[in-house]
């Protein structure tokens, strides 16, 4: 299995990196906090650690730590549009319930 | 499912804990809302794609209100409850509006205290303040904010000009407090523009804003050292802006009609407004044409068919160009600076697209302006990164940028002088504090005058504010310790804190001054201050002679009251009361020199006085007393 971007996604991270003006990739994962167990967290990469996993989708370097790739192999990252708002979605396979307004899930 | 943004490294957010901050250029013509999203700013546009909302209010019949492009639209149907412009206003008294002639609003002087003698506007739904007008704009741009970042607003970083003085920034807090939106910090326009071009990530360097809006023209000189911007000056023209080029364009279209038409009826509202249009679209195409061709029928079935070409349209707006550059000299001149010393210039504002503009500026500073930011946007944008670090999702706190106090900030002393406690251009937050003391036996209470200038005496300054402090427990003259403390917040507010060190008694005054400062009055206190410097300087010492005088005669009256008959004898009394009525003549007059003498005179000769009252009261203490029962 694997991580993925789809191609917009891929686009708009690329975009982001060139304006920051550093970073190698995006780093996907999560935390055990929120209201249903787990939150996903999205960053930008500056340094990988040395137990990284590395995925390559559509140009962009993804990182996700090995702790974190449990809960969340097979993700495809999107990037959507919802009236006014924007920003990124994760399609995880793995998720068995989700808050209501999807921040946290359990898998 | 919720969209998320990318974070900087190790600084994701908690779920339902997203620091949801905007930047808010809160313009004369256009207001506009900024966000960092996933590391970059953007503008935030609304449902139909515009990113620029007209700070027009038009109050409606049925008690709502309309904000932005549909109260524009309605602007000449609907002149008294429709308000334009109301930053102009934001602060201001009646008395500061020049030409109220020239618009078209009533007008209500504000009896209401609470509101500091702000004025008021009457519309249909009632006065209005302009406090209440501009929380109007920033409710529509928090709304769109919260619809587009999808949760509410922690909080909003909002610009003002940097002339803005304490009395305009806090009508500007009340507003967003109006609306509702809580304020990081309010910003200079100038500074945000600087950051949204990352200057703040140099170390140091001079930089120029060159800010030409729809209808007004602002320079300011930023200095950058250690991270802080300081404004070294700021210049400008109130009455100047891109919609003076259309102006321009539109009378040009009416020479070449009447060229043709030599008796041309005069243009009805309907068709003034469809020229002034037609004029702004040519002038927006000559940016990036060569030639625009202004077609359209006016209401009597005249047909408009002109070119306009951009050798033309440069010819008849270049005093326009060339009226931008007086302000910016003087600016420069008040900043002490040489062209060569400045290390960018960037351009703020619609109206700088124009080429020749560009060419202007770049021609006057030696040096290609920065104008790779949309110059609409950047000063929103810059606000935007400000509000992101402040709001916390940035880990480089040393990013903080900190403003300076325009004018200095001080006390009224005894004689009427001025005792700086803030100096101008301080760095802000700050707070410095100062001691002071009574100035007659028993006094039990204070009263404290704050006022902004550079000026040595109070008459030369602004007055803020005033307040007391009561309850002082009766001492003698000089032994009270009172400590006053000036602080301002982030934002330039002010507040002054008085407190008695042994009884700890407190008494204190938040700042909201009456009246704005124009940036020219700021300009000319500062200017009369350098030109007055000599006077000021004798003038102080006059005041501080005759102080010092005026407290002598006071306790040597008193001190004779009591004890003269007793201690001297009647020459003795009558030499040291023709020097007193001497001293309270030369007193009269502004040589400070011979009052010194006449004080350091009586001094002397009141000296053996003094001495043989102190032994006169030793002995009273002493008299009956046991050797033993004395604390040694």
């Amino acid at each position: 299995m694997a991580i993925s971007l789809t191609e917009s996604a891929a686009q708009r991270v690329e975009k982001f990196l060139a304006n920051r003006g550093k970073g190698i990739g995006l780093r996907l994962g999560v935390k055990t906090t929120g209201c249903s167990g787990m939150a996903y967290t999205l960053e930008f990469v500056d340094e990988m650690q040395p137990e990284d996993m590395a995925f390559e989708s559509h140009g962009v370097k993804v990182i996700v730590d090995p702790k974190s790739l449990v809960y969340i192999d097979g993700t495809e990252l999107d990037f959507a549009k919802e009236g006014l708002n924007e920003g990124f979605k994760f399609n995880n396979p793995n998720v068995k319930d989700e808050c209501g307004c999807g921040e946290s899930f359990t898998v | 499912m919720a969209l998320l943004q990318i974070s900087e490294p190790g600084m994701s957010a908690a779920p339902h804990k997203h620091n949801l901050a905007v930047g808010i250029d809160l313009g004369t013509t256009n207001s506009l809302v900024a966000t960092v999203r996933s590391g970059m700013s953007t503008v935030l546009q609304d449902e139909h794609g515009h990113a620029l909302l007209p700070s027009v209010v038009r109050y409606l019949e049925n008690n709502g209100v309309e904000v932005g492009h549909d109260a524009q639209a309605q602007q000449s149907t609907d002149p008294t409850n429709t308000i334009v412009s109301v930053k102009r206003f934001m602060g201001r008294g009646l008395k500061d509006i020049a030409n109220r002639a020239h618009i078209p609003y009533r007008f209500v002087e504000n009896t209401n205290k609470e509101s500091n003698g702000m004025l008021q506007i009457e519309t249909r739904v009632g006065n209005k303040s302009p406090v209440e007008i501009s929380a109007e704009i920033l409710k529509t741009l928090r709304t769109r904010a919260e619809k587009a970042l999808g949760g509410e607003l922690t909080g909003a970083v909002i610009t003002v000009p940097a002339y803005f003085d304490e009395a305009q920034r806090q009508a500007t807090k009340d507003a967003a407090r109006l609306a509702g939106i809580h304020v990081l910090r309010l910003l200079n326009e100038p500074t945000a523009a600087a950051v949204a071009y990352g200057l703040d990530n140099a170390s140091e360097g001079v930089y120029v804003i060159y800010d030409l809006g729809g209808g007004t023209f602002d320079i300011s000189v930023l200095r950058l050292s250690k991270g802080v911007f300081e404004v070294l000056a700021t210049n400008g023209d109130s009455a100047l802006g891109g919609d003076d080029f259309d102006h321009r364009i539109f009378c040009w279209i009416l020479d070449q009609i009447r060229l043709k038409v030599p008796n041309f009826s005069p243009l009805s509202e309907e068709d003034t407004r469809l020229l002034l249009t037609k004029s702004r679209q040519a002038k927006e195409w000559l940016t990036d044409n060569y030639e625009s061709q202004i077609t359209c029928k006016l209401s009597n079935g005249y047909f408009v068919d002109i070119t306009l070409n951009v050798s033309q349209f440069n010819e008849f707006t270049q005093n326009l160009v060339s009226k931008t550059l007086n302000p910016t000299r003087k600016a420069i001149r008040d900043a002490g600076l040489s062209l060569d010393e400045i290390n960018g210039v960037v351009l703020v504002g619609g109206a700088t697209r124009m080429p020749h503009i560009r060419h202007a500026v770049a021609d006057f500073f030696k040096q290609e302006p920065l104008t790779n930011l949309d110059p609409d946007k950047v000063v929103a944008l810059g606000a935007a990164i400000q509000a992101n670090v402040l709001a916390g999702n940035r880990s480089d706190k040393d990013l903080l940028l900190l403003d300076v106090t325009p004018l200095s900030l001080g006390l009224e002393t005894m004689g009427g002088l001025v005792e700086k406690i803030i100096p101008r251009n301080a760095t802000l937050p700050v707070a410095r504090a100062q001691e002071f003391t009574t100035f007659k036996d028993g006094q039990t209470a204070m009263s404290f005058h704050v006022l902004q200038g550079e000026r040595e005496l109070v008459s030369d300054c602004r007055s803020l504010a005033k307040f007391e402090l009561r309850g002082i427990p009766p001492m003698a003259a000089g032994a009270a310790r009172i400590r006053v403390t000036f602080q301002i917040d982030a934002d330039g507010l002010l507040s002054v804190s008085a407190k008695e060190q042994t009884s700890g008694l407190e008494s204190h005054v938040v700042v909201k001054p009456s009246y704005g400062l124009s940036d020219e009055e700021i300009g000319n206190m500062l200017k009369s201050s350098f030109l007055a410097a000599e006077n000021d300087k004798q003038a102080r010492a006059v005041r501080e002679a005759q102080v010092e005088a005026a407290r002598l005669l006071e306790s040597i009256t008193f001190a004779m009251d009591q004890d003269a008959d007793k201690i001297l004898s009647p020459d003795e009394k009558e030499a040291i009361y023709s020097q007193m009525e001497a001293l309270k003549e030369i007193m009269k007059s502004d040589d400070s020199q011979a009052i010194n003498r006449a004080t350091e005179k009586l001094n002397k000769s009141t000296e053996s006085f003094a001495a043989r009252r102190m032994d006169a009261s030793v002995t009273k203490a002493l008299a009956g007393q046991n050797l033993d029962s004395l604390e040694i």
